[in-house]
């Protein structure tokens, strides 16, 4: 067992793990933190797409020891109480879902998305950023009208 | 996941001495290969090596006519990065290609180049750039680095800590992707400087990365996309599977490397 801490969602955790952990065993299971979802468990569908140090990384993918002393922000840690954050408001609003189970990830992919390119998305530039994000209810069409809305409500939000 | 040590060294003469006392270990860069493949137990290091904090193993410098980019830099980094896009423009384009977004963010060049995947897109850039692979040891030209699939002339303890590419008068890379995985069913780079013209391809060969001299003496003639009319690679020696057969591979071959020339300009 080895020592780990990070910082998730804002609050400093700390553990004695396996070497093995993967980050999004360690958010699950240790943390009872459920919201990062295991899809494919490959690195290929994307639902455990979390924030580290800023960067939208695959949890499944990434040793929870490498994140050592790291900052580290799931789903969780979007929606300030009650309030939605903007993106996830749109997901509701353009109804961006429909089982829910890739939705976390895209909505963490989408967060990053608006940090590197900014809040005015055209379709084919969210189309390609979602290469690494898999849903296979909606055809997308609605996620894509979704990261659209939330990006401009992110702008908005953020005058 | 098979058990393994797991150290975090904070040098590389640290991590390369641990490399050299556990050969049954491995490096691990970004990780976006690695794990996968110890996640599905088709590899068991006895010793993890995360080379994660090695934070002076990242950065890009472009000085005289030279693009340097450490082991560590990410494929998002070497992607965006203006002084890349100004000199050699078609190796960022191809670190935009790789995986998706989030593997972006963690994949590295010094990785991706050290693992040498038959469908990496990374090997078709070093060799057709005629890149110089530097390690804690020696410099290795990539003529000599890449010796087949996923082997290198790495030796034990050796790691790579930058690579330079001499910047071409023109370049470009077309990719045709596997549409799943995203890796190349065929990658075609091809590279001018003064006087020479080399043509590297990826994904296709079952030995890996290599140079197609038969496109290269037609493109030093004259390079344009008619020079390679009527010229095609041979289907043996070239990878068959489900995914796309070996005739198929080397038909591509010369479409993508037409498609490079005229791209290139």
């Amino acid at each position: 067992m080895t020592a780990v801490s990070m910082t998730v969602n804002g609050q400093h955790v700390s553990a004695e793990i396996d070497p093995r952990t993967l980050l999004v065993q360690f958010l699950r299971e240790e943390l009872r933190m459920t919201g990062t979802h295991v899809g494919c468990d490959t690195s290929q569908c994307g639902c455990c797409v979390v924030h580290v140090n800023g960067d939208a990384v695959k949890s499944c993918t990434t040793l929870a020891l490498t994140c050592d002393g790291a900052s580290v922000t799931t789903i969780e840690g979007l929606a300030k109480g009650d309030e939605l954050h903007p993106m996830q408001a749109a997901f509701r609003e353009n109804h961006g879902l429909q089982c829910g189970f890739c939705t976390p990830g895209m909505i963490m992919t989408a967060v990053e998305l608006v940090s590197r390119k900014g809040t005015n998305l055209d379709e084919h530039t969210i189309r390609e950023e979602l290469e690494g994000n898999l849903c296979r209810c909606t055809g997308y069409h609605n996620i894509v009208k979704a990261i659209a809305a939330g990006a401009q409500a992110m702008g908005t939000a953020a005058e | 996941m098979y058990e393994f040590a797991y150290h975090r060294p904070g040098s590389v003469a640290e991590a390369a001495k641990l490399a050299g006392d556990h050969t049954d270990g491995k490096l691990l860069a970004g990780g976006q290969t690695l794990l996968p493949t110890m996640k599905q137990r088709l590899a068991g290091p006895s010793d993890i090596i995360d080379l994660s904090r090695l934070d002076d193993l990242r950065g890009i410098s472009v000085k005289d006519g030279v693009v340097t980019i450490k082991a560590l830099t990410r494929h998002a980094a070497v992607a965006t990065s203006a002084e890349v896009k100004a000199a050699i423009p078609a190796l960022a384009e191809l670190a935009g290609m790789i995986g998706d977004p989030a593997v972006r963010n963690k994949g590295t060049i010094g990785g991706s180049v050290a693992n040498n995947d038959p469908a990496a897109d990374y090997p078709s850039a070093c060799l057709a750039l005629g890149a110089t692979i530097t390690t804690n040891k020696r410099a290795i030209k990539a003529d000599d680095f890449f010796q087949g699939m996923f082997e290198t002339a790495l030796e034990e303890g050796e790691i790579i800590t930058s690579i330079s590419f001499p910047v071409p008068e023109k370049a470009n890379y077309q990719k045709f992707r596997n549409p799943a995985s995203r890796y190349a069913l065929v990658g075609v780079f091809v590279a001018k400087t003064a006087g020479h013209v080399r043509v590297a391809v990826t994904g296709a060969g079952a030995s890996g990365v290599f140079r197609v001299r038969d496109f290269e003496a037609a493109l030093e003639a004259n390079f344009a996309p008619a020079a390679l009319d009527g010229k095609s690679v041979s289907a043996s020696g070239l990878n068959s599977d489900i995914h796309a057969d070996a005739e198929y591979r080397a038909h591509l071959i010369t479409v993508m490397a037409k498609r490079a020339v005229a791209a290139a300009g």
